[in-house]
């Protein structure tokens, strides 16, 4: 007879989502009750709430791997960074969002409740280790997401970028399930260590490759790579600007590490079937992000294939397959993460008045009047280009790395050539910053905007003086999943 | 201090001198004049700082010398610096031209001066970084890094066409470099480190070492600059202020020349005696082709780029004929290209202060009104020739020994050079110097100031001085040299038995 033990899942693994739903019921109470007056104290709350459930995942002892709900829920090294990015990124988006909302006078409480909802949604993503569990993750991650997407509710743009979000994530999802169905089928087993035993190079027919076709096809929509890469440009200008910051920073994060489990948890001895997919994936992406970056006029739409570019860059580490390419996928997302955040705390500085400024002109010889912001600009816009000593060098480093070491040479040269091509638009924003004719000032930066983007300059800027703790972290990820 | 040597030091001062400018605040021309005199103080104690680290060189020695190893990227990717007879005179090079660069923009720059000094301090740390490095990794971001500072000069300080110049001038250099970042890598797992004196000691394939040779040389050929990879040069040299321009001709083009010398020569041994023949080819076209299109030149900065491109074809050159006296000819080439272009650019700077054109028509007779810029001009101009006696004599004479060496009839054509290069530099003093004075804006054109003469004065010395005893230069090249071509003497030797040995053995 099995005793209570046996029967009762353990829950100690599943602390930080615990607390961030029973914070997040609080909350809700909180608005529900307290209505508008309550948004300052439900922003601070999420805040808090985000943070500890922060360091709770950093206090996780390192090398332990211990899984718990009958196997489809996972606590690991990998887990601990990926959540620690996941909840930086929202930590952020809450940080960065406050001023915007005030000042265009949609300062509702359900925001930061929404950020929550879509964080749990995200850990589970990450933490996933079967299909089901993921399925549930990124549900719960996505619909939370639509609804911020339109957030501005009486804006035209933005409604229309959370229906298109809405429709075009729908169709991923029923993508993703349908090939969880047909792996489901052929395998007989949701788990991911089931699906490893039960599946060899041997012994995998048509079915499992349509079945890995359809959700590579899901993972690479909500990453938004190519070619299903086009709801991005259109999402990231409608949307308001601090969730733009939110998509493009922590969602980012739990939609790679889901795309690692898959592939590296779930399916790492079929390599040969879905490494051409990635590769195909990766250099779509990385030309897609640079050739199609060179015509925009928003810095919100030249973010968007920027992101497409990086997604292309860091999968990469992923088409390698190895411990090193998942080390590169692990340290290129932390420096992502960075980069983004920085970049988006001052395109959200940019304001007069009551007016938002979000083409690349309205930069114009930022250098003058606003030194300092126009410096760590270009800091970040050299990190995303790839130039030494800055981090996003250290990024391309090491995925590059590992692809020269699995012998992927095509995809390397390709890669860096594209990055080259990359390196046009991002000088293009320095120049304009630093070569051209200034404007009027615009307002000195929110608090919250200062401490975002003074966290992310340390990391982009003086990485390479001390890359030991990063690079400790994201070895110690990719050693948990080999 | 700290656990860091003298090289660190080299590195650390000069940011600790952009830092301390950044700082600067009050009224703009105070903050001016400060940022002026902070920048030469910390140029001039960085240049006092290298000829400390000469001081404890040991120049008999081919080792490395002044070592310092700190962890860094991983286990085998280290934070290592250290210098041997390649590297110092390079980085001495380059610390004793800053100083001049800061002095001939003391007037020229007006607006965001503070920038400016900036930008120079942060490109002579990446550069001398680039000579001290020994890690491929840290040599990379070094080489890269300096692309940033650079690229805001000739942006923000540059003429007329500075932004399409900068643009060029970046992503240029930057995709010839990533094609080496590539081969890094591949070196790195291959041999399990980036360290260099260990991957001087490596034996590479050699269907290996092909491929990292044309990935280097993507990189090195696009910095030198070779033909037909040179078209960056003449339009980031005229856009570029006069500073930018005597960095760029004096020590960014070294940088190639001193990643084969560093790089693909030990370390690619067969690849490099391959690929020789192409070398040469593309040299001895640099050599004819640039110095005709220098002749037909309106500009003055644009014959003097074409110049170079000519100059740093003789360095290829020398370097790839594998030969002692080839070799240590390119290697003092490369320095007194350094001297004297440098030189070349800051006289130029000095009439384009007065007149801001640098159209050779706009000139003609200068010797009347400007006796002692005549003199000086005339040095470098006859030192860019390769008279005897100037440094420029002993570098080509040298390098073009080596290559009748190797192969006669690319010394043949490259004599020519010689000839052609007179051509130019002397039709060019000829416009600019003597004729009449009948230009109406130059009747009242002032001889060099006292700045002017304690910038151009001690290039002259040096021009000559090196030109009539160049064993202090060559020296310290030489044990380094005669270590390299054991190296790669031992090298080909080894795969030649090989060839011969394995069908018999089959």
């Amino acid at each position: 007879m099995p005793t209570v033990q046996s029967v009762l899942p353990t829950l100690a693994p599943l602390l930080p989502e615990i607390i961030l739903s029973a914070g997040v019921m609080v909350l809700i109470l909180y608005g529900a009750f307290r209505g508008e007056k309550s948004v300052e104290g439900v922003n601070v709350g999420a805040l808090l709430l985000l943070l500890l459930a922060f360091f709770v995942v950093i206090s996780q002892a390192p090398g332990v791997k211990v899984t718990t709900l009958s196997g489809s829920f996972i606590q690991d090294g990998f887990s601990k960074v990926m959540k620690s990015l996941v909840l930086l990124g929202s930590a952020a988006t809450i940080l960065l969002s406050r001023d915007y909302f005030q000042r265009e006078r949609i300062d509702r409480f359900e925001f930061p409740i929404l950020v929550v909802l879509c964080t749990i949604g995200m850990m589970v993503m990450v933490s996933a280790n079967d299909l089901i569990a993921l399925y549930l993750g990124l549900e719960l991650q996505s619909l939370a997401a639509y609804v911020i997407a339109s957030f501005h509710r009486d804006d035209l743009k933005s409604t229309e970028a959370g229906l298109k979000y809405f429709v075009l994530g729908a169709l991923s999802s029923g993508m993703l399930l349908y090939g969880s169905s047909l792996i489901y089928g052929f395998t007989g087993t949701v788990s991911f260590p089931g699906i490893v035993s039960a599946l060899n190079e041997t012994n995998a027919g048509f079915g499992i490759v349509l079945g890995i076709v359809f959700v590579a096809a899901a993972v690479a929509f909500k990453m938004s790579a190519v070619p299903f890469h086009m709801w991005t440009p259109d999402v990231y200008e409608g949307a308001p600007t601090p969730v733009t910051a939110f998509f493009a920073s922590a969602p980012k994060m739990a939609a790679v590490a889901m795309t690692v489990r898959v592939f590296i948890g779930a399916l790492p001895d079929v390599t040969a079937i879905w490494q051409q997919i990635i590769v195909f994936i990766s250099i779509a992406s990385m030309a897609l992000g640079s050739f199609a970056a060179i015509g925009q006029r928003s810095i919100k739409r030249l973010m968007a294939y920027s992101s497409i570019g990086n997604i292309g860059y860091a999968l990469i580490g992923l088409a390698a397959g190895t411990e090193a390419g998942i080390f590169g996928v692990v340290i290129y997302m932390i420096i992502y993460l960075a980069m983004t955040l920085g970049a988006f705390a001052i395109i959200l500085s940019l304001r007069r008045r009551n007016e938002m400024f979000d083409t690349i002109e309205d930069l114009s010889g930022l250098s003058r009047t606003h030194p300092w912001v126009a410096f760590l600009l270009a800091m970040i816009m050299f990190s995303l280009a790839g130039i030494p000593p800055l981090a996003g060098f250290f990024g391309k480093f090491y995925v590059f790395a590992a692809a020269i070491e699995a012998k992927l040479f095509t995809l390397a040269v390709i890669g860096v050539v594209t990055s080259v091509v990359g390196a046009y638009y991002y000088l293009r924003v320095v120049k304009i910053m630093y070569f051209d004719e200034p404007k009027a000032p615009y307002e000195a930066m929110a608090p919250g905007l200062r401490i975002v983007l003074a966290l992310s300059s340390v990391v982009v800027i003086l990485f390479f003086v001390l890359p030991a703790p990063l690079r400790g972290a994201a070895e110690a990820a990719a050693r948990s999943l080999f | 201090m700290f656990g860091l040597g003298i090289l660190s030091g080299l590195l650390i001062v000069p940011l600790c001198g952009a830092a301390f400018i950044l700082t600067l605040n009050g009224d703009e021309a105070s903050v001016k004049r400060n940022a002026r005199w902070a920048a030469l103080a910390t140029t001039i104690i960085t240049f006092l700082l290298s000829l400390v680290a000469w001081g404890r060189y040991d120049a008999s020695s081919a080792s490395f010398q002044l070592v310092e190893n700190h962890a860094w990227l991983a286990e085998n990717i280290r934070f290592k610096l250290g210098v041997d007879g390649f590297s110092m005179p390079l980085m001495l090079l380059t610390t004793f031209l800053m100083p001049f660069c800061i002095g001939a923009s003391w007037h020229s720059i007006e607006h965001r001066v503070k920038e400016y000094f900036v930008a120079f301090l942060v490109l002579e740390t990446t550069m001398i970084g680039v000579f001290c490095a020994l890690d491929l990794v840290l040599f990379y971001l070094f080489f890269e890094a300096g692309l940033i500072p650079m690229f805001l000069i000739i942006g923000i300080w540059g003429g007329k066409r500075r932004i399409y110049a900068s643009f060029k001038f970046f992503l240029y250099t930057l995709l010839g470099s990533v094609l080496m970042l590539l081969a890094i890598m591949a070196m790195y797992w291959h041999a399990g480190t980036t360290d260099i004196p260990t991957l001087l000691q490596t034996r590479f394939p050699a269907h290996m070492q092909t491929w990292l040779w044309l990935a280097f040389f993507a990189s090195f050929a696009v910095k030198m600059p070779m033909w037909p990879v040179h078209t960056w040069l003449p339009d980031a040299h005229v856009e570029a202020p006069t500073a930018g321009s005597v960095i760029l001709a004096g020590i960014l083009l070294k940088m190639g020349g001193y990643g084969f010398i560093r790089i693909s020569l030990p370390m690619l041994p067969i690849a490099s005696q391959e690929f020789a023949p192409l070398v040469f080819a593309l040299s001895v076209i640099a050599i004819i082709f640039t110095s005709l299109t220098a002749m037909m030149q309106t500009d003055i900065k644009k014959l003097i780029a074409y110049s170079s491109v000519a100059h740093m074809g003789f360095v290829t050159l020398g370097l790839f004929t594998l030969n002692e006296q080839g070799i240590q000819g390119a290697l003092f080439l490369m320095i007194s290209h350094g001297i004297v272009s440098g030189a070349l650019f800051l006289g130029v700077g000095v009439v384009y202060d007065r007149m801001h054109t640098r159209e050779i028509a706009a000139y003609g007779g200068l010797v009347k009104r400007m006796p002692l810029y005549a003199v000086a001009m005339m040095v470098f101009t006859m030192a860019n020739v390769g008279l005897p006696g100037t440094s420029g004599f002993v570098g080509e004479f040298l390098a073009m020994m080596g290559a009748f060496k190797a192969n006669p009839t690319v010394a043949f054509f490259s004599v020519f050079g010689i000839i052609l290069s007179a051509g130019y530099a002397l039709w060019l003093y000829a416009r600019v110097i003597y004729g009449k004075l009948d230009k109406p804006n130059l009747q009242g054109i002032l001889d060099l100031d006292n700045r002017e003469k304690l910038i151009l004065a001690p290039l002259v010395a040096l021009t000559i001085y090196y030109g009539v005893h160049p064993a202090p230069i060559l020296d310290t090249f030489a044990p380094s040299t005669e270590a390299l071509m054991t190296g790669i003497r031992s090298a080909l030797s080894n795969t030649q038995t090989a060839a011969t040995v394995l069908p018999l053995a089959r």
